[in-house]
């Protein structure tokens, strides 16, 4: 953790210390707790969604847990260990910056991002198999006759959608976060003295990861 | 002095004159890309003057309409079109961002003694992402608008042919810059507090602000996500709010309303932040029970969480549920009386300075206190089957809701326009406007009351003969308010103009932003200030007959 202070108005100040700062502890401190409460604002977005699964489970339990079966759960399992291994890298990335082992930061970074990119491609293929199922939501919802599935549970596929497309999204965006941060690493911005960037990224990416462990069992292993 | 000087701000020379905020860059890229909080704050007083504008239009063909019972200036559909348009602009591009985004903006910094907000780019951010949303709505209601009402309740808004979809984009764009500016607003306010401002030192405005970012930052996405659904379900029908496909639409109004309820404070709560400050600067003595008024704002902030069932009343909610959110919904006009009682002791045997500010705060008073009074009545349940969806509901809210927030902005741009542009306005015309704005707001919506009691639903095109009347008194006051904001907003460009230039503390208040320069230089202080007395001190300088 950095804690260096500044001396009020005598030493030089860092380049990255913004004037509004007096000091750099309290600089990485406001990074942080806007980050927190930036986190605080997503459970609000996603609890919304929560709450509408809760509710349309508690009233259709069996067409939930039918199409809740169609789901591959395999892959599921694949996409929550790969991203509780990213936030594990992620983690470690904070930990080498803080050291100043530039490299090995970037290494980890990278592999991060590669996680987020192959989730991504697992999931889509996920969505492609369930295009092809016909398991689509609400009107789009044609699944074969043989398979006996109720019309609500077209809603299930409605909450599912909704709420892993809008993970996904999130993962998009920390891809694209991980990668400026990985750039900017690797052009020396960040030091000991100065990696807010990685510590607020990372905080993001566990997030997200965080957001994924609810989903998984919510909608993959409804008994 | 009051504010000592320890460390020297960036950019300052040692004896050199810093020019203002106006003055220091010029050129359209130094307003449109500035990062300056006090430049944002007046790109927010432009465009929600714009929008204010609009949203008033627009109420002004309403009046109109509803001054015959049938077929006056536009049909039913362009009605329906009318007042949704006036609610989306009000609620989302008007009320929700015009305080924070203008007073806030320009003044959290400078009142705990800040050279800026914490995030400057991120302040930028939420500006443009507002214009954004301001953008499509009107986008959205160049090709049509929509007629669903402000609320968008489902299965209406999900199968309605109109143009609904860019307004409900509008209004979840607004949201994300309602979001970034209560982080900001945070942050700023724990990180960047000066040395000497304790937490029981910061002035009760900022009090309001922190009260209303907690409700922007978790009350706006759950809005933000509803609305979300809502368009989803149009464009690809995916039955969420479809009873047709097993979906309910009461969750609709459930996730609305966990949102909409709280945001009424998000409007309101900036208001009396404003009533604080203005009550402070002139009643000439200490503000009465400012531990009080501080927490009082924590209190709606946070009942005003688990309100929001009280507009499902009649939608079916058990009789239980309906009586906990009624007792809850009575709770907050406790709260909000702890606060009229302390601005009215504040008030008592003290040498008030009739000014055009203070003149809008008792309109103000006068708007709450009745406003609140009928929001208790409207959350007794047998009273509110009665009156629910009737115009008893629209007076009340555009009395608490719209009233005290108008009202308050006018009196923070008056109260405030010495210090922002360094210009002082003439004290007759804004004095005038003021009384016309307030006897017309207050006029508009009494007839209401009585209209709403009697019968007349909201939303309506048409309505019996014998309401007549009581519709014509409504519109005759309606124009008065428009008349008195007209005569406002020349009042102050002619002061822009040329009015006289401003002391740095016209009213002789006691408040820390009176102490720096009008206006503030491009950093506010020229190195950062001590703080070390309470904002409400009131020290006897400079009274107010000398501004003039």
């Amino acid at each position: 953790m950095h804690t260096e202070t500044i001396d009020h108005g005598n030493a030089e100040k860092p380049p990255h210390l913004r004037f509004q700062f007096s000091d750099s502890a309290r600089q990485f401190h406001a990074a942080k707790f806007g980050m927190w409460l930036f986190l605080g604002q997503e459970v609000m977005f996603f609890s919304a969604l929560l709450c509408a699964y809760a509710y349309y489970r508690n009233q259709f339990p069996v067409a939930w847990s039918m199409a809740s079966h169609h789901l591959n759960t395999t892959f599921g399992l694949l996409e929550t260990i790969n991203l509780l291994f990213s936030s594990f890298t992620v983690a470690l990335a904070i930990h080498f910056v803080r050291l100043g082992k530039r490299t090995i930061t970037s290494v980890l970074l990278f592999v991060t991002l590669a996680c987020g990119i192959l989730f991504l491609v697992m999931h889509s293929y996920e969505y492609y198999t369930e295009y092809h199922e016909g398991l689509l939501p609400g009107r789009f919802f044609h699944p074969e006759a043989g398979w006996h599935m109720p019309m609500e549970s077209a809603m299930f596929m409605s909450c599912y959608f909704f709420t892993t497309v809008l993970h996904s999204i999130h993962v998009l965006i920390g891809v694209g976060v991980l990668g400026v941060i990985m750039v900017f690493n690797m052009k020396g911005k960040y030091s000991p003295a100065y990696y807010t960037h990685v510590e607020i990224g990372g905080l993001y990416w566990h997030l997200v990861d965080l957001i994924w462990i609810f989903l998984f069992p919510l909608y993959y292993l409804v008994a | 002095m009051s504010l000592a000087v320890v460390e020297q701000a960036p950019g300052h020379h040692e004896g050199a004159e810093e020019p203002d905020y106006i003055r220091g860059k010029s050129g359209v890229m130094s307003w449109v890309l500035t990062l300056d909080h006090k430049r944002i704050a007046l790109l927010y007083l432009a465009t929600v003057t714009l929008t204010f504008f609009l949203g008033g239009v627009f109420a002004l063909a309403l009046r109109t309409e509803l001054l015959v019972p049938e077929n006056g200036i536009m049909d039913a559909m362009t009605y329906n079109r009318m007042f949704t348009l006036h609610g989306v602009t009000m609620v989302f591009f008007f009320m929700i961002p015009a305080i924070p985004g203008v007073f806030g903006n320009f003044f959290l910094p400078i009142m705990i003694g800040a050279h800026d907000v914490a995030f400057p780019r991120l302040n930028l951010a939420s500006y443009y992402l507002f214009l954004a949303a301001v953008c499509l709505g009107v986008w959205g209601m160049i090709h049509g608008g929509t007629d669903t009402g402000w609320t968008f309740y489902t299965p209406y808004s999900t199968t309605t042919t109109t143009t609904v979809l860019p307004i409900l984009a509008a209004a979840f764009v607004n949201g994300f810059s309602s979001i970034l500016t209560g982080v900001n607003f945070i942050v700023t306010i724990h990180t960047l507090r000066a040395d000497g401002v304790h937490w029981m030192r910061l002035p009760l405005f900022i009090w309001a602000l922190y009260g209303t970012s907690v409700i922007q930052v978790l009350a706006t996405p759950v809005v933000g996500i509803t609305l979300a659904l809502c368009a989803v379900e149009h464009f690809l029908g995916t039955g969420i709010f479809d009873p047709a496909r097993g979906g309910d639409p009461i969750l609709f109004q459930h996730l609305f309303w966990f949102y909409s309820h709280p945001a009424v404070y998000i409007m309101v709560l900036p208001a009396f932040g404003v009533a604080s400050e203005v009550v402070g600067a002139f009643t000439r003595k200490p503000l009465v029970g400012y531990r009080m008024i501080a927490l009082s704002t924590f209190g709606i902030a946070f009942v005003g969480f688990l309100a929001w069932g009280h507009h499902l009343f009649t939608s079916g909610q058990s009789a239980v549920d309906a009586g906990v959110f009624g007792f809850l919904s009575m709770l907050i006009g406790i709260f909000t009386s702890i606060k009229v009682f302390n601005w009215v002791a504040s008030m008592y045997k003290a040498s008030i300075v009739m000014t055009t500010p203070f003149m809008y705060a008792l309109g103000f008073f006068f708007l709450t206190v009745f406003g609140g009074m009928t929001g208790v009545a409207l959350a007794t349940i047998s009273l509110d089957v009665h009156w629910q969806d009737t115009y008893f509901v629209v007076a009340h809210f555009h009395f608490i809701m719209a009233g005290a927030v108008v009202l308050m902005f006018l009196a923070a741009l008056h109260y405030w326009f010495p210090k922002m542009f360094g210009k002082l306005y003439a004290e007759g015309p804004a004095m005038v406007g003021a009384v016309l704005v307030i006897l017309g707001f207050i006029g508009t919506f009494t007839p209401q009351f009585f209209l709403g009691n009697e019968g007349m639903p909201r939303r309506y095109y048409s309505y019996p003969a014998h309401f007549q009347w009581l519709h014509v008194a409504s519109t005759i006051f309606a124009y008065i308010l428009f008349l008195g904001l007209l005569l406002t907003l020349v009042n102050l460009i002619v002061a822009l103009v040329s009015g006289e230039k401003a002391p740095n503390n016209p009213w002789g208040a006691p408040q820390y932003e009176w102490d720096i320069p009008s206006p503030p230089t491009e950093h506010n202080f020229p190195a950062t200030p001590v703080i070390n007395r309470d904002p409400y001190e009131y020290r006897g300088e400079g009274i107010i007959e000398n501004a003039h």
